[in-house]
């Protein structure tokens, strides 16, 4: 443990750390913008140099490991006069644009510039310019602003696992860029606009549209994967300009995937702002007594048994809670969350979470995937895997999809004999799994979304059992599960922890789906889901709530129009059953309501006395339902138990990702143009495909 | 600004002859396990003697593919070292030095010297393929200023009419002898000996 003396007060720090480090633990601030906590030390700007006690000159300090005796001055005159001296020379070949740069009133430089800035230059000659690059359609450049932090790089190279990005040439020759000409094919490509600390990289779709004292800034939850990523919603009057990311050390750190910044344009499109009714085939605008007296109607004196009510993916758990309630009163045991038709099973928790949790990824020593592509289900839980294998000693398998993850492992084959196999001890990577001390493994939606779902879970269970990955009983005492559901709907856990699984002698989806075909459901409630095939409803009468006219609400009867997540205040349960709250930024177009007020009214108008008027009380009634809905932001751990069908055989058919185009996994995303754009740039492009293939 | 790969005629592949290859082999081996990738600086320059003196795209990710790195950590070597061609060059590569020592005895008459002698300007090459003239920075050889440097070897000591007669001996297809065109020894004193004259058995001073 160094102690060294940082402005004349002594510090003792960590053993291993830098000067620059040491001076942020004494709360002494130090400019910079090569050096950032997440990336590899460059050293490469100078800005943060400091006079070092019997150094001639002054130090890196973000470079210089801090040792015992330092004594460290960042407000000499010597330490001034250099940064002053570094930010003259950074300043020489800026351009002076900043009233129409996009970084600006955020721009790392223009913000040190203020304090080291000299107030006119010296420099005579011709500034340097440099060609724009063309990185597609989701960053933006202006080369000629870029100061060589390479932070871009750096964050290309070691946290999205792409190496692409590089500095060319040298000298005053040197450039960023590619080299050859392409698109950042990532899917964690938008960070480096976070990254960049001047206006070299800015958000294309964001060009031009606001300035950061213009908005107001909303801390809320994604819903676009099922990782409950951190966000900030950046909204101008009634729209939502931008999504950024939120520090949260135990989910995403400090990166949001692409489709979680830049979907953020579909809100605005396809929108369902009024109720409709459909009258004579056609959806005709109907005001909310309309549509309800349409529902009361189709309900009347119907069994409990003709209803069914389909729960969507971007669901906020307090509708959903709503909803249940409702469904129950009206006496239909056909209630499913499980779009996809996954075979989980919603009666022991800890058989579909995440329980090793993202951050924990980091403790374990090998990896075993099973039917997913975290890379494209859930980017950020990739980027954690990708962060471990660069950590060192760390082994992953894949059984399922062969895509590239952006870090090495081992290949162990397509389908379910494999897991077979391996379950049984009679595959080379049981070896691996035998000798770790943290085995986990990560069963996708792929895996369990096939009709031998059960079986798989249930082979899933036996191998984390057999291999010791679930040991003790809670985290404290050394405890170990290693078991990992990775879903790819934020409101699937929420919607499992409320039991929003088919009651007994219930139908799931493809059972409602079937009743509907044959005539035996004559009542069918989506809230929000779109992912099922809507052809099959028959002629059964469809009421659709959701915030966008995608699939269900086209062949929807009623159409209740409900409030998208940057609109309203809900929680959403993340793949590690960690509980969070999102808050409202903006307020839903024209009639459009939040989910469980809608839900709500309805029930009043059915007939039914619901027992919560607002969301407070809501709240309470989710606690009570599940507890774990009291304890927002926490890991609850849950208790091991059995889930999945042992018994059953698995068949040997490949598992395949349920995540073929990662742009486009919602209503959202398809109604996003920079999604639209992506796809073409990054999907079918790769698949050799152009958009006219259909 | 950095060269730009789109401007040359990229041929479509570029693999090491077996001989290259085995050399290859042999240079990578100098470096311990799992740091091949130190091997790129001494392979990039086989593969740019290999494709006639210059780094087409294919060469620099035939490189990659061997040391297993990303094509543009290749790519940011190959541009950072002047001595990596990135465009084609004629067959004899004619570098002036420029810088202060060689400029100071005179290299602006060689450098008009080669300009006019083979038609072409700094960064051209003539049209039968068979030179390039660059303009370089200091090559080291100052005590032999001013000099050329023409593929691997020094042509030193030069003036106007000397670089002219070493040019049209290539051109002519001949290989002038490298090295100083006064003809004194290595870099020693172009007259006679100048100091420790009597040094010869006396014992000095």
């Amino acid at each position: 443990m160094p102690k060294l003396v940082i402005d004349g007060r002594e510090i003792e720090v960590p053993a291993g750390v830098t000067v620059l480090q040491a001076c942020e633990a004494a709360g002494v601030e130090v400019p910079r913008f090569c050096y950032h906590e997440r990336l590899s030390i460059a050293g490469n700007c100078r800005m943060c140099l400091v006079e070092m006690e019997k150094s001639p000159k002054p130090i890196a300090s973000c470079a210089m490991p801090a040792a015992d005796g330092m004594v460290i001055r960042t407000d000499s005159p010597m330490a001034k006069k250099a940064r002053k001296g570094v930010m003259e020379f950074l300043l020489i070949n800026h351009p002076l644009d900043c009233p129409i740069c996009d970084q600006g009133g955020e721009c790392d430089l223009q913000d040190q510039a203020m304090a080291y800035g000299f107030d006119r230059s010296r420099y005579i000659e011709n500034k340097r310019a440099v060609e724009d690059k063309e990185f597609g359609p989701l960053v933006k450049t202006s080369m000629t602003r870029c100061i060589h932090c390479t932070r871009c790089i750096r964050f290309a190279t070691e946290v999205a696992g792409v190496e692409d990005l590089g500095a060319t040439g040298r000298g005053e020759h040197m450039e960023v860029g590619t080299y050859v000409e392409k698109a950042l094919a990532s899917e964690m490509s938008g960070n480096i606009i976070d990254l960049c600390p001047v206006g070299a990289l800015t958000s294309k779709p964001y060009a031009f549209t606001a300035r950061p004292w213009e908005l107001r800034k909303t801390e809320s939850v994604d819903v676009m994967d099922a990782i409950g990523s951190n966000i900030r919603v950046d909204a101008r009057g009634n729209e939502v300009m931008r999504v950024l990311p939120r520090l949260n050390e135990d989910i995403n750190e400090e990166w949001i995937s692409d489709k979680t910044r830049f979907a953020c344009d579909g809100l605005k499109r396809q929108r369902l702002d009024r109720p409709y009714v459909r009258r004579r085939g056609k959806l005709v605008e109907a005001t909310w007594p309309e549509a309800f007296g349409a529902i009361a109607e189709a309900v009347k004196d119907l069994s409990g048994e003709k209803i069914a009510a389909i729960v969507g993916d971007q669901c906020d758990a307090e509708s959903m809670v709503v909803l249940k309630d409702l469904v129950a009163q009206l006496g239909s045991p056909n209630v499913d969350c499980r779009q996809d038709r996954a075979k989980l099973d919603a009666s022991c928790r800890a058989g579909y979470l995440f329980n090793t949790t993202i951050a924990g990824i980091e403790s374990a020593d090998v990896a075993l995937l099973i039917g997913t592509d975290p890379r494209r289900e859930a980017a950020i839980v990739n980027t954690r895997l990708r962060k471990r294998h660069r950590m060192g000693g760390f082994a992953v398998g894949v059984i399922g999809p062969h895509n590239d993850l952006t870090y090495k492992y081992d290949y162990l084959g397509g389908g379910g004999q494999t897991l077979v196999e391996l379950a049984n001890g009679r595959h080379g990577f049981a070896e691996k799994l035998k000798a770790a001390k943290r085995p986990m493994l990560i069963l996708g939606q792929g895996a369990l979304a096939r009709p031998d779902g059960a079986a798989v879970l249930g082979v899933a269970r036996k191998l984390a059992e057999s291999f010791g990955m679930v040991r003790g009983a809670d985290h404290a005492s050394g405890a170990w599960n290693g078991f990992n559901v990775l879903h790819t709907a934020a409101a699937r856990v929420g919607g499992l922890d409320l039991g929003l699984v088919p009651g007994p002698k219930g139908r799931d989806v493809a059972g409602i789906l079937d009743g509907a075909e044959a005539g035996d459901i004559k009542v069918v409630f989506l809230l929000a889901a779109d992912e099922i095939n809507t052809k099959r409803l028959g002629k059964a009468f469809v009421i659709y709530q959701g915030h966008h006219g995608d699939s269900g609400a086209q062949r929807a009867d009623v159409i209740l129009p409900g409030a998208a997540y940057t609109e309203k205040n809900g929680t959403y349960v993340n793949t590690e059953g960690r509980v969070q709250h999102g808050y409202a930024a903006i307020s839903p177009p024209g009639d459009a309501r939040e989910d469980w007020k809608i839900l709500r009214a309805l029930s009043e108008r059915l007939g039914f006395k619901p027992a919560y008027d607002s969301l407070k009380q809501v709240r309470a009634r989710l606690n009570e339902v599940s507890p774990t809905f009291g304890r927002p932001d926490a890991i609850v751990p849950s208790a091991w138990g059995q889930f999945g069908q042992a018994q059953s055989q698995v068949q040997p058919q490949p598992f395949l990702s349920t995540v073929v185009n990662f742009y486009m996994t919602d209503p959202i995303g398809r109604a996003s143009v920079t999604m639209a754009k992506c796809t073409q740039a990054f999907v079918l492009k790769s698949a050799g495909k152009t958009g006219t293939d259909g | 600004m950095t060269s730009n790969p789109a401007k040359a005629v990229q041929p479509k592949s570029f693999a090491f002859t077996a001989e290259n290859l085995a050399r290859a082999q042999k240079i990578i081996a100098r470096y311990p396990q799992g740091r091949q990738a130190s091997a790129v600086l001494p392979l990039l320059d086989l593969a740019q003697r290999q494709a006639g003196g210059w780094l087409p795209l294919a060469a620099m990710d035939h490189v990659a593919g061997i040391l297993e790195m990303a094509s543009i950590r290749v790519y940011e070597v190959a541009t950072f070292y002047s001595m990596f061609n990135l465009e084609p060059v004629g067959r004899y590569l004619v570098q002036v030095c420029t810088t202060t020592p060689c400029w100071l005895c005179g290299s602006e008459a060689v450098a008009k010297a080669c300009e006019d002698t083979l038609g072409i300007r700094f960064g051209e090459t003539t049209p039968d393929g068979l030179f390039t003239l660059k303009e370089v920075e200091c090559l080291g050889a100052c005590v032999n200023a001013p000099m050329v440097q023409i593929n691997d070897d020094y042509y030193e000591d030069l003036d106007a009419d000397r670089v002219r007669a070493v040019l049209q001996a290539l051109k002519a297809g001949t290989k002038p002898k490298p090295g100083s065109q006064t003809g004194r020894q290595t870099s020693a004193p172009a007259g006679a000996p100048t100091t420790l004259t009597a040094a010869k058995g006396a014992g000095g001073s």
